[in-house]
């Protein structure tokens, strides 16, 4: 069937805030099915309450709302637009959920707006526990057995059905708590009975355990015409047990016969039928290791993290085909784009071995539990592409810009075991220790192909290091008889300079001689059998390269920002991006250089080329030389290294060490920046104030420089990222108590001292051309310095912050970039204190801030940056210096937060960042952007109920009016001991409830669990010694859902936007092109 | 790791330097590639590669080693391998030898370590050419003389006769002809000693599910065998037929030999005929005699057949006019379905048509789409030949499924007859399993009732 004619507008639902589970993948899905749907003529309207999204971006839709993702907003959008359809397939979990209750509630039927892609009836079959069951009995697919049992004699039905062992879940509790595998009798009544006391409804799911066999995932598309295929299979590195999103996952599977694969393809074709799918859907599937028997695990019915894997994996765009299918095109009828000769009707044959690694938040929550299991904990994940597997694993840990301390973990008996995030790097140190792939695989269930290719790595770094020992001649003999297969395992040069301790320009001259160079393949579905024309490589050693250069003379590299994690997000992908689009607009060729199969940036449609390649100086430098072939003398490929978060600005620093760029201009404006004494003399010489410091080499000396500093002192180890380790110092016991684990973070590293300005925050990206300064915004912090201004809710424009201090900034910043002399972006970070202001660093890159302030603004601010980079004059743009006039709206930016999926992290927010992702409130008023970004990031607060104070002593007298005005407006107030006492003695009346140990029955724990609170303000004391209950209220208010705030700021901004709720005014939703026309 | 060369000569003097796997010497065929990224033991074993030598697109080969059941033959018929990555030690839990000792056994002769996206690419552009490996020994001036001579000598027409039985045997599935009782309990007492004896060719199946009681295994082939007796001997009247397959997982899931089916009488003529063709058939409920390709159409009646099927097979399929001329009286007569060359056959026998493809098709990724109903199947394929659409004009058949890659004839049928065929591999093995209904609509063809 052709498209359906009858579509002409499609409301597309996006995935809102980047959380753990829900990254960026649903950009690059929402982003593709928008522009697909664009080109078939449908006008094409988007929600999405992440700013920092693509899809969010003017020339993606039609018509943009960037506003809260509720059925509410939803229906006023609906009544505005009336499209014909609704797709929620591209936007997650989060767009099925809303598609779902917009079906359920009767939303869509009431503006007669179809749901695409997926029927209702669809939907709650793959997500309805028992209606998936009896689907699968109906057609034939095995799914592991299982009961529902509240207690012991119903549990044992099934135990008798098919025995040992079994697997207890409690129902309804945070990460399984309670629950466990039985393998024998005693122990299956002994975790059934802990089960079911641990569970609030007295619930378990008793299940046939499955744990350890293999995990096989498969991505499957079918059209209208019930037209079938399958994009890519996938087989998890890790057994079946841990969450596809925390295992190492290679495509395609490869340890499984053409029988089994066939199997499992026939099965997943049967199942997406049966279900009625029309777009892709991931099936999940355990195999036994010893038998032809498989179980279902999970359907998605809906484009998924898999699926945006599949598609970098493979070059078949999913998101972009599953859109044309939702409006009725079939298979047969969509373009391949990339041979753009044949058909979508096909399956991808890959020639190549793809391998993702998963990301962690464990830098930023050391103290977390880091084993995985069926919650997802990863942020981001980065993937690697090679012809040999080994290959793949070394590019993928390279890629990972990380490397785990194992020194404690190996401390362990049998630490290759358990599974966590460090597993993979823990299996390869026991390989080096003699340990045997036959008791790992014992350990693990982990395949022992997977194993005995890390075990050729291994043997191969021996004998690399048996190499070291050598006399020169005879070592580069024996090297040369090495090198090539080194290479194509993957090792970089510097592994093996440091492995045969050679030199690298010993090893650089040997590679010459051997004429041994990298070669770049093209990822081009078909293995070859067709011509391609989509330039989509990555590198391998073997003789025939691919990727011969256009000829344009020319061409820029962006550097892009690696895998998603806390403090290095979206935002760097959406600035990579843009620097591509504009360059290319600027008739420059674009070549993007990345890892991270989740973002716009590798998508092969962003860029004139993409090298998918780890973001190493030899990874670089490789595309680097590949694509100078050819140049005419004198010319170079530029490097923009801007946009890429602190990623691309290491390197930088690499690439003029290493002498391929100059160290003038760009570079040296990093090193200015990031050199602490360099950056206080510069701003000492400009007389712009900032606060006092020192760096301090030893515990001792630390504790010295706080004292002569004064209290509270601000300290942090120097070199990190994201305000790791960073923490405020109230008194000299404090910093006795955490002073060795600051200094631990990044041994042999001095740990900065500063003075801890409790000020207001404000914060300020410019451009910069060389002679004159654009400020397009200023950010106004709604919590008060100390708080990492990733966390911190901030408001465009400037709401509570006086002319004067405004004039500062703006002054500071001109002549800060001037002298900092970084053409392009830079971001400047103020502390304001009555008139002071304090400028607290300059990173010269793009930052965090920038999609947020160029959708506000309207400036397209990267695309000027790199028009700067090229000799562009803000003055010929249109641009007057100086800060660009309010562009009429108010903007509130929340952080979004995924503690919910993380157990035993400390909650409480600080200098260190935390959150995962943002949301915008954007409306004509500040209260109402206040209310829009409060709803957005889950803060929904009802017209009455009670709110939970519990505040550190230091915070009471401040909190008094904001706890009054809760008061005020109705609610009842319940307090700890301390504060109730401190309130009524201010004449509020405040519920007292004791500590958690005096009374556990009715604790406020359990108060928290009854949703008897509908709001915890938590201010926490500054030592962990004086904080009793704290954190276990915290995670109480996590785990329920209940909303749980720790500064006293983002409680009186949610007074604020209370009161004005109280005032009666509905909000009213806009697009965002309405908004900056007002 | 051995590292003894080896060298990839094309017709074109182009040359691939690489390591030798598999038996050790000079070997000469066609060079082609296929792009599956599973199912390499089922592509060495099929028949229909005579006489050429596989490049396996796919880098990492061997993985899962190879087992005594996803067998398509008697035997390895194709010239050689080339792979990028020959796993030493697969890891499968049917898994029997590496595939090291599988082309040494079956005296394969190999190459590894060779760039196979370069090759492939350069066979994609200048198209199949012959070429040869040459592994254990130089390259000296003699041997390239000699190699060249033998690489422009190299012809497919004879690969048909190679392959075909070369005598008329009925199909007792599920226990191919070549698998026999001595050769499994050889193999069984060579895993009781836990040894690695002598041991040449293929082995019976591992009877699943069944313990490894030779005695369990030797009744039931005795009650297999039985059952096909009176299959035959009833052939016509309804009757029940056993479903087991000796516990081994048909690549047809769900087993159709189903009870209280009539059987008819299958005469498969042999041009080197995958096994699982041979099982697809048999569930339908099929009883099959296979005959060697050079049958005459007599010999083929007097079976009483009530269906004929076309093989698939290697090389040219002009190379056996006289089977052509049989074909053409036969589908007068039966019913007739054609898979690969037997669908080429087909054309020819009509009068039409077939010509050579620059670099065939040979994956498990091919999309064919159905004329009549728009339905669109990925198909398992592997052929340099095809039908010449044009030629097709007069013959009374009709072009029913085309690939949609490149447009060429993916199926037929005809006018007035009971006949239909398909180019790709229904059976699969290697492959996506969704043409298995083709088997099916064979048997209703044969089940309608007809005039004449």
């Amino acid at each position: 069937m052709p498209k359906r004619e009858e579509i002409k507008k499609v409301l597309v639902i996006g995935s809102g805030p980047i959380v753990i589970g829900q990254a960026a993948e649903f950009d690059y899905a929402g982003a593709q099915a928008c522009l697909s749907l664009r080109e078939e003529g449908v006008e094409t309207v988007l929600i999405n309450s992440n700013p920092a999204t693509i899809m969010t971006d003017s020339d993606i839709a039609d018509r943009i709302y960037i506003e809260p993702m509720t059925v509410e907003v939803i229906d006023q959008i609906l009544e505005r637009e009336k499209p014909q359809g609704v797709l929620p397939t591209l936007g997650g979990q989060t767009g099925l959920n809303l598609g779902m209750k917009l079906a359920k509630e009767g939303i869509l039927a009431k503006h007669g707006c179809e749901l695409l892609g997926t029927p209702m009836d669809t939907i709650y079959k793959a997500e309805d526990r028992q209606a998936f069951k009896n689907l699968m009995q109906e057609i034939g697919e095995p799914i592991p057995a299982s009961v529902i049992a509240t207690n012991l004699d119903e549990a044992n039905v099934l135990k008798m059905e098919i025995g040992l062992p079994l697997i207890i879940r409690p129902a309804y509790t945070l990460g399984g708590t309670g629950g466990g595998i039985a393998t024998s009798d005693a122990e299956f009544a002994e975790i059934v009975h802990r089960g079911l006391e641990s569970s609030p409804i007295h619930q378990i799911l008793v299940e046939q355990y499955i744990g350890g066999m293999k995990e096989i995932e498969f991505e499957v598309m079918r059209d209208s015409g019930d037209n079938c295929i399958t994009i890519c299979s996938m087989e998890n590195f890790d057994p079946v047990g841990i969450h596809t999103g925390d295992s190492v996952v290679v495509a395609p599977c490869q340890t499984l016969t053409d029988r089994e694969y066939q199997m499992m393809r026939s099965a997943s074709i049967n199942i997406i039928r049966a279900l009625g799918v029309e777009g892709g859907c991931n099936v999940q599937f355990a195999l036994d290791t010893l038998s032809f028997q498989y179980y279902v695990i999970e359907v998605n019915p809906r484009v998924s993290r898999s699926s945006a894997l599949a598609s970098k994996a493979t070059g078949y765009p999913i998101a972009r085909i599953a859109a044309k299918i939702a409006i009725g095109m079939q298979l047969d009828e969509i373009p391949n784009a990339i041979t753009k000769k044949t058909v979508a009707a096909f399956e991808p044959a890959i020639d190549y071995c793809v391998l993702k690694i998963p990301r962690f938040p464990f830098d930023k929550f050391p103290e977390g539990d880091r084993s995985l299991g069926s919650q997802m904990k990863a942020t981001g994940e980065v993937m690697s592409i090679d012809r040999t597997f080994e290959g793949a694993v070394k590019k993928a840990l390279r890629s990972m810009d990380t490397k785990p301390n194992l020194d404690e973990w190996l401390k362990h008996d049998k630490y290759w075991a358990k599974a966590t995030d460090v597993r993979l790097s823990l299996i390869i140190a026991a390989l080096r220790r003699g340990i045997t792939v036959e008791t790992i695989n014992a350990d693990t269930q982990i395949d022992l192909w997977f194993l005995r290719k890390l075990r050729n790595l291994v043997t191969m770094e021996e004998q690399l290091a048996k190499l070291a020992a050598l006399k020169d001649e005879e070592k580069n003999l024996q090297l040369e008889a090495l090198l090539k297969r080194a290479k194509q395992f993957g090792f970089a040069d510097h592994e093996i300079v440091a492995l045969t301790d050679v030199t690298d320009t010993q090893l650089k001259q040997l590679l010459g001689t051997m004429h041994c160079a990298p070669t770049f393949k093209m990822v081009d579905t078909c293995a070859g059998e067709f011509e391609a024309v989509t330039p989509y490589f990555y590198s391998t050693w073997e003789d025939e390269n691919e990727a011969v250069p256009s000829g344009k003379q020319d061409k820029a590299i962006v550097i892009g920002s690696g895998p998603i994690r806390i403090g290095q997000g979206i935002e760097f992908d959406y600035c990579s991006v843009h620097a591509s689009l504009a360059l290319r607009e600027m008739g420059i060729e674009s070549i993007m250089i990345n890892n991270n199969p989740e973002t716009v940036s590798t998508d092969f449609d962003v860029s004139d080329r993409l090298y998918f390649e780890p973001l190493e100086l030899e990874d670089v430098v490789n595309v680097y030389n590949n694509e100078s072939v050819g140049l005419d003398d004198g010319k170079k490929p530029k490097f923009i290294v801007q946009f890429g978060g602190q990623t691309s600005l290491t390197v930088a620093s690499q690439l003029a060490k290493a002498g391929v760029i100059p160290h003038a201009g760009q570079v040296d404006s990093i090193e200015l920046a990031s050199n602490r004494g360099r950056f206080e003399k510069l701003l000492m010489a400009l007389n712009i104030p900032f606060p006092r410091g020192h760096a301090a080499k030893t515990a001792a000396e630390a504790l010295i420089v706080a004292e002569e500093i004064g209290f509270p002192v601000l300290v942090r180890p120097s070199f990190v990222l994201g305000g790791r380790a960073m923490e405020i110092v109230y008194s000299l016991d404090h910093m006795r108590e955490l002073i060795d684990y600051v200094f631990s973070v990044v041994p042999d590293a001095p740990v900065l001292v500063d003075k801890y300005i409790d000020g207001k925050e404000a914060e300020v990206d410019l451009l910069f051309d060389g002679s004159d300064v654009l400020i397009p915004g200023i950010m106004e912090h709604i919590e008060r310095a100390g708080i990492h201004s990733g966390d911190s809710m901030a408001v465009y424009p400037t709401q509570g912050l006086t002319l004067e201090q405004i004039d500062k900034m703006v002054d500071y910043s001109m002549r800060l970039a001037k002298a900092v002399g970084n053409i392009g972006l830079t971001n400047i970070q103020f502390v304001l204190q009555g008139g002071d202001v304090f400028v607290i660093e300059a990173n010269p890159r793009g930052s965090r801030t920038v999609p947020f302030l160029s959708k506000v603004t309207g400036i397209p601010m990267v695309k000027l940056a790199t028009q700067l980079l090229y000799g562009a004059k803000l003055k010929d743009l249109g641009y007057f210096p100086g800060l660009y006039p309010s562009s009429g709206v108010v903007a509130v930016k929340a952080p979004v937060f995924s503690f919910a999926k993380l157990t035993n992290v400390r909650t409480k927010l600080g200098p260190e960042m935390k959150s995962t992702g943002e949301v915008m409130g954007i409306d004509r008023t500040y209260p109402n952007a206040l209310r829009k970004a409060f709803i957005a990031s889950g803060i929904q607060i009802p017209l009455e109920g009670k709110v939970f104070v519990t505040v550190a002593n230091r915070d009471k007298e401040e909190a008094l009016s904001i706890v009054r005005g809760f008061a005020e407006l109705g609610y009842a107030i319940v307090a700890t001991e301390g504060t109730a006492h401190f309130l009524s003695e201010h004449e509020i009346k405040a519920a007292v409830v004791g500590k958690i140990s005096d009374d556990p029955k009715n604790s406020i724990l359990k108060q928290i669990k009854n949703k008897h609170i509908q709001l915890v303000i938590n201010t926490p004391e500054a030592s962990k010694d004086a904080e009793s209950d704290g954190p276990q209220i915290r995670t109480a208010a996590i785990q329920y859902g209940v909303p749980c705030l720790t500064s006293l700021d983002t409680a009186r901004a949610l007074l604020f936007s209370l009161r004005a709720r109280r005032q009666g005014k509905d909000l009213k939703v806009r697009t965002m092109a309405e908004y900056l026309e007002s | 790791m051995k590292s003894e060369k080896a060298v990839l000569v094309l017709k074109d003097g182009t040359r691939f330097e690489g390591r030798a796997i598999g038996k050790r010497g000079i070997s000469v065929g066609e060079v082609v590639f296929n792009t599956s990224m599973t199912g390499y033991q089922e592509i060495l074993t099929d028949p229909s590669y005579a006489g050429q030598i596989i490049t396996f697109t796919y880098p990492l080969i061997g993985n899962y080693d190879t087992n005594y059941e996803d067998l398509e033959s008697r035997g390895v018929f194709c010239r050689g391998a080339i792979v990028k990555e020959l796993e030493d030690e697969g890891n499968s839990w049917r898994g029997k030898h590496n595939l090291e000792d599988f082309l040494m056994r079956n005296n394969v002769i190999g190459i590894a370590g060779i760039d196979t996206r370069k090759l492939t690419r350069h066979i994609r552009n200048f198209g199949v050419l012959n070429g040869a490996i040459v592994s254990g020994q130089e390259l000296t001036d003699i041997v390239v003389a000699d190699v060249k001579a033998r690489i422009d000598a190299f012809t497919d027409r004879e690969m048909i006769r190679e392959v075909s039985c070369k005598a008329v045997y009925h199909y007792d599935a599920p226990t191919e002809p070549w698998v026999t009782f001595e050769h499994w309990t050889r193999d069984k007492a060579r895993r009781d000693a836990g040894g690695d004896g002598e041991l040449k060719g293929f082995f019976m199946p591992k009877a699943r599910g069944k313990g490894d009681d030779p005695a369990v295994i030797a009744k039931e082939s005795a009650t297999a065998a039985s059952l096909q007796h009176e299959m035959r001997a009833e052939r016509g009247s309804t009757i029940a037929t056993s479903s087991h397959r000796n516990g081994i997982p048909c690549n047809d899931s769900v087993d159709k030999a189903q009870n209280h089916r009539k059987i008819f009488h299958l005469v498969a003529m042999d041009f080197g005929i995958k096994t699982n063709i041979l099982r697809m058939l048999y569930n339908e409920g099929f009883d099959i005699t296979v005959v060697p390709q050079d049958t005459s159409f007599e010999t083929i009646v007097a079976l009483q057949p009530d269906g004929i099927f076309l093989s698939n097979g290697p090389g040219d399929p002009k190379s056996i006019p006289d089977a052509i001329k049989v074909i053409g009286e036969l589908i007068h007569y039966f019913p007739t379905m054609g898979i690969c060359l037997g669908h080429q056959l087909l054309a020819l026998a009509t009068g039409g048509d077939t010509y050579k493809l620059k670099f065939g098709h040979r994956g498990g990724n091919h999309p064919v789409k159905d004329l009549k109903t728009g339905r669109v199947y990925i198909t398992s394929q592997n052929h340099g030949y095809a039908v010449n659409q044009d030629s097709l004009v007069g013959t009374g058949l009709r072009v029913t499924l085309v690939n949609l890659n490149d447009q060429t004839v993916e199926g037929m049928d005809h006018e007035n007859l009971p006949v239909f065929s398909v180019q790709y591999h229904p059976e699969a093995s290697p492959g996506p399993q969704d043409n298995h209904y083709l088997f099916g609509k064979f048997r209703k063809l044969i089940e309608k009732p007809r005039m004449g």
